[in-house]
C-alpha cells in the first residue's frame, strides 16, 4: 500500500515537471518578457540590465531549473500588471475559488446521487423523466448561458439574489470565507449551481446507469433471495457498488470544476483565481498565466492521487491486488 | 402423510414480449415433503430455473405468475404482498444460485453479509449473530471460520464461496432450499463436495430441497425424487431410482440413454434428434411430438395430462388406456 502510494506520488511529480516545461515555455513563446515590463523609452542599456538581473541571459536549461526550483517553493515571480508577487495574488484569490468549487461539487454530488438513485429505482415515474429532461438541459446548455439566465431570473426579475461578487467575507487568518455571512451565502448560491450543474447531470446519469447495471447483478438477486429489506438492498448493497465509478468521476471532475470556474467567475464577477486568470490573459501577464497553469495541474494531479487511494478504501479487491502487485 | 413443505399446483408463468405473451411454465404441479430432495432436470430453457424463481417470488418483470398456486407448509405464497414475501425469502425459503463467484457482494466481508441476513430474519444481537455466523461457516465446512469470517469474497475459492452462499441460504433455518444449478460453475471435484454438503444439510435439518440442474449424475446421487421438465411442463416425475432405471416418457428415456456409464460397453450414446422448441413456437398437442419416435396422431392435437403410473407420473398419451408393454 505504501509502495503503491509512493509510486503514484513519483508519477505525479513527473507530470508536474512536464507541466512546468509547458508553463516555462510560455515565457519564451509569448515574446520578450523585458518588453512587457518596460516602457517604450527605456534605453538599451537599461533593458540589458533588467535582462541581466532577471537571469534571462543564462542558458535555457539553467533558467528552467531556476523556474522549477522556484515553483517548487511556490514562487512564481512578479505579476507584470500588478507589480506584486504572483503567489500572493493567487493565494489571496484562492479561497474564493475553492469555496465556490467545493460548494458546486457538494451540490453536484448530493443532487446528482439523489436524482440518479431515484431515476434508476423509479424508472417510469414522471419525476424520473423530469430528471432526465433536466439532465439533458444541464449537459447541453453552456455554463455562461445558465449563469446569465439565473442572473436574469433571480437577480434582475425577482431581485432575490446578488448578481455579482462574493458578498461580505470574514477573514480567518489568510483565508477569507463567505460562508459565515448571509450575503456571502446568498452570493454563493447561483455561482455554485451554475458551476455544478454540468457535474450534477453527469453524476446523475452515471449513478442512474451504474445503479441499473448493479441492480441486474447476481449479488443483488441473491440479496433479494436472502430476504433483505428493499432499503438495505438499494442503499447498502447497490449504492455502495455504484459509488466506485462515481467517486472517480466526481474526483476527477473537481479539477475541471476549478478549471471551469474561469467562466462562472467571469459571469458572476467572482473574485477568484479564474477571474484573475482571465484578466491576466487580457493583459498578457505571463507569470500569472504560467502560475495558474501550474496550480491547476497541481490540483488535478493531487486529486488523481487521492482518488486512487480512495478507491482502495471503497473496494477491498483493489487493496489486495495492490499489495500483491507491488 | 403429513402436509408437504412445498406444494405447487398448476403453475403458469408468462413473459410479456414484443411478439406477444410467452408461456414459460405451463401447468406445473409437484410436492416436496419435509427432508426430501426433489431434483428438477431438463434442457436449458425447459423452465427449471423459472420454476425455482417463481417459488421464491423473484420472477423479474416482464415475467409474472399467470396462474396456479404455490403453498409453503400450508401458506399460500404466490400472491403474498411484496413485504410479506420478503420475510418468507431467506427466512423460510433459502436460495442458492449457480455462480458463487458473483453471488456475493464483493465490497462486504462475508461475515457482514451473513450477520446482515441473520439479523434481518432473527432477533439476535450483533455478537450472537456473529457467533451464529461462525457456527454456520463451520457447518458448511469452511476451515478456521473465526478467521475467515472477516475475509472478503475475493479471498475465497469458488468452492469455498459456494459454501458461504449455502451458509447464507440456511442461516435462518429455512424449511425449503432451492438450489439452482449449485454445482454447474464449479470444478468436478468440488461439485461432489457441494452436493454431499447440500444433501447432509437437508438430512440434518429436515429441510426440503429443490435441486435444479441439468446434470443427471447429480440428480441420481442426491435426489429422492426427480421431475423431468420439457418446454415448461413436467414430462415425468417419480422416485429417482424408478425414473433413472425405468423411464416412461420418451423424452425421459432419451435423457437417460444419453448418460454415459462406467460399465464401459461401447454402445453409442443415444441422442434425441432435434432441439427443444422456442417458447414462441411450441407445437400443438404434446410439445415433444416432433422429436418423439413414438408420436401418433393424438400427440399432434391433444396435450397429454400427467397420469399416475405406479409411483411415477407421466404426461404421455402412450400410457393412456394402452397397456404399458406396448409403449416400450
Amino acid at each position: 500500500m505504501l509502495a503503491f502510494t509512493l509510486r503514484r506520488a513519483i508519477q505525479a511529480i513527473g507530470v508536474m515537471i512536464a507541466v512546468g516545461i509547458i508553463a516555462f515555455s510560455m515565457f519564451r513563446f509569448a515574446g520578450d518578457p523585458v518588453n512587457q515590463m518596460v516602457s517604450l523609452d527605456t534605453s538599451g542599456a537599461e533593458r540589458a540590465a533588467i535582462r541581466q538581473s532577471l537571469g534571462l541571459d543564462d542558458p535555457v536549461i539553467v533558467q528552467f531549473g531556476r523556474y522549477v526550483g522556484n515553483a517548487a517553493q511556490f514562487k512564481f515571480g512578479i505579476s507584470y500588471q500588478f507589480r506584486l508577487p504572483v503567489t500572493d495574488l493567487l493565494m489571496e484569490r484562492m479561497p474564493a475559488t475553492l469555496e465556490l468549487a467545493i460548494c458546486a461539487t457538494i451540490f453536484a454530488m448530493v443532487c446528482g446521487i439523489l436524482m440518479g438513485v431515484y431515476s434508476a429505482l423509479r424508472r417510469d415515474t414522471w419525476l424520473a423523466h423530469a430528471f432526465q429532461a433536466i439532465s439533458l438541459i444541464g449537459i447541453s446548455l453552456p455554463t455562461f448561458l445558465i449563469g446569465i439566465l439565473l442572473i436574469y431570473l433571480f437577480s434582475v426579475t425577482l431581485g432575490w439574489l446578488p448578481s455579482f461578487g462574493r458578498g461580505e467575507v470574514v477573514h480567518i487568518g489568510w483565508w477569507t470565507t463567505g460562508l459565515l455571512t448571509l450575503s456571502g451565502l446568498k452570493a454563493l448560491i447561483m455561482p455554485s449551481i451554475t458551476l455544478g450543474l454540468f457535474q450534477m447531470t453527469l453524476i446523475m446519469r452515471l449513478v442512474r446507469a451504474e445503479m441499473l447495471e448493479v441492480m441486474r447483478t447476481d449479488y443483488i438477486r441473491f440479496a433479494r433471495a436472502r430476504g433483505l429489506t428493499t432499503r438495505a438492498i438499494h442503499f447498502g448493497h447497490a449504492l455502495r457498488n455504484t459509488l466506485v465509478p462515481v467517486i472517480t468521476v466526481a474526483g476527477l471532475q473537481f479539477g475541471s470544476v476549478i478549471a471551469f470556474a474561469i467562466i462562472t467567475e467571469t459571469v458572476f464577477q467572482w473574485p477568484g483565481m479564474g477571474l484573475l486568470f482571465v484578466q491576466a490573459v487580457q493583459n498578457v501577464d505571463i507569470p500569472i498565466m504560467a502560475a495558474y497553469l501550474m496550480m491547476v495541474s497541481l490540483i488535478f494531479v493531487t486529486i488523481n492521487l487521492v482518488v486512487d487511494i480512495l478507491y482502495t478504501i471503497v473496494d477491498p479487491r483493489l487493496r489486495s491486488t495492490v499489495s500483491r502487485a507491488h | 402423510m403429513t402436509e408437504p413443505v412445498l406444494s405447487v399446483r398448476n403453475l403458469q408463468v408468462e413473459f410479456a414480449s414484443r411478439r406477444g405473451t410467452l408461456r414459460a411454465i405451463d401447468g406445473v404441479s409437484f410436492d416436496i415433503a419435509k427432508g426430501e430432495v426433489l431434483g428438477v432436470v431438463g434442457e436449458s430453457g425447459a423452465g427449471k430455473s423459472v420454476t425455482g424463481l417463481s417459488v421464491i417470488g423473484l420472477i423479474d418483470p416482464p415475467g409474472r405468475i399467470a396462474g396456479g398456486e404455490i403453498h409453503l407448509a400450508g401458506l399460500r405464497i404466490d400472491n403474498l404482498p411484496p413485504e410479506e414475501m420478503r420475510r418468507v425469502r431467506g427466512k423460510r425459503i433459502g436460495m442458492i444460485f449457480q455462480d458463487p463467484l458473483t453471488s456475493l457482494n464483493p465490497l462486504y466481508r462475508i461475515g457482514d453479509q451473513i450477520v446482515e441476513t441473520i439479523r434481518t430474519h432473527l432477533d439476535l444481537s450483533e455478537q450472537a449473530a456473529r457467533r451464529r455466523a461462525i457456527d454456520l461457516l463451520a457447518e458448511v465446512g469452511i476451515p478456521a471460520p473465526e478467521k475467515r469470517i472477516d475475509g472478503y469474497p475475493h479471498e475465497f475459492s469458488g468452492g469455498m464461496r459456494q459454501r458461504v452462499v449455502i451458509a447464507l441460504a440456511i442461516c435462518a433455518e429455512p424449511e425449503l432450499i432451492i438450489a439452482d444449478e449449485p454445482t454447474t460453475a464449479l470444478d468436478v471435484s468440488v461439485q461432489a463436495q457441494i452436493i454431499s454438503l447440500i444433501k447432509r444439510l437437508g438430512r440434518d435439518h429436515g429441510t426440503a430441497v429443490m435441486l435444479v440442474t441439468h446434470d443427471m449424475g447429480v440428480i441420481a446421487e442426491t435426489s429422492d425424487r426427480v421431475a423431468v421438465m420439457y418446454a415448461g411442463r413436467i414430462a415425468e416425475i417419480g422416485p429417482v431410482q424408478d425414473v433413472v432405471k425405468n423411464p416412461l416418457h420418451p423424452y425421459a428415456k432419451g435423457l437417460m440413454g444419453a448418460i454415459p456409464t462406467l460399465a464401459g460397453d461401447d454402445k453409442r450414446l443415444v441422442q434425441i434428434p432435434g432441439s427443444m422448441p422456442r417458447l414462441s413456437a411450441i407445437p400443438r398437442g404434446c410439445s415433444f411430438n416432433p422429436r418423439c419416435a413414438f408420436a401418433f396422431d393424438r400427440c399432434r392435437v391433444e396435450r397429454p395430462e400427467p397420469l399416475p403410473r405406479g409411483a411415477q407420473s407421466v404426461a404421455c398419451h402412450l400410457y393412456d388406456s394402452v397397456p404399458a408393454e406396448s409403449a416400450a
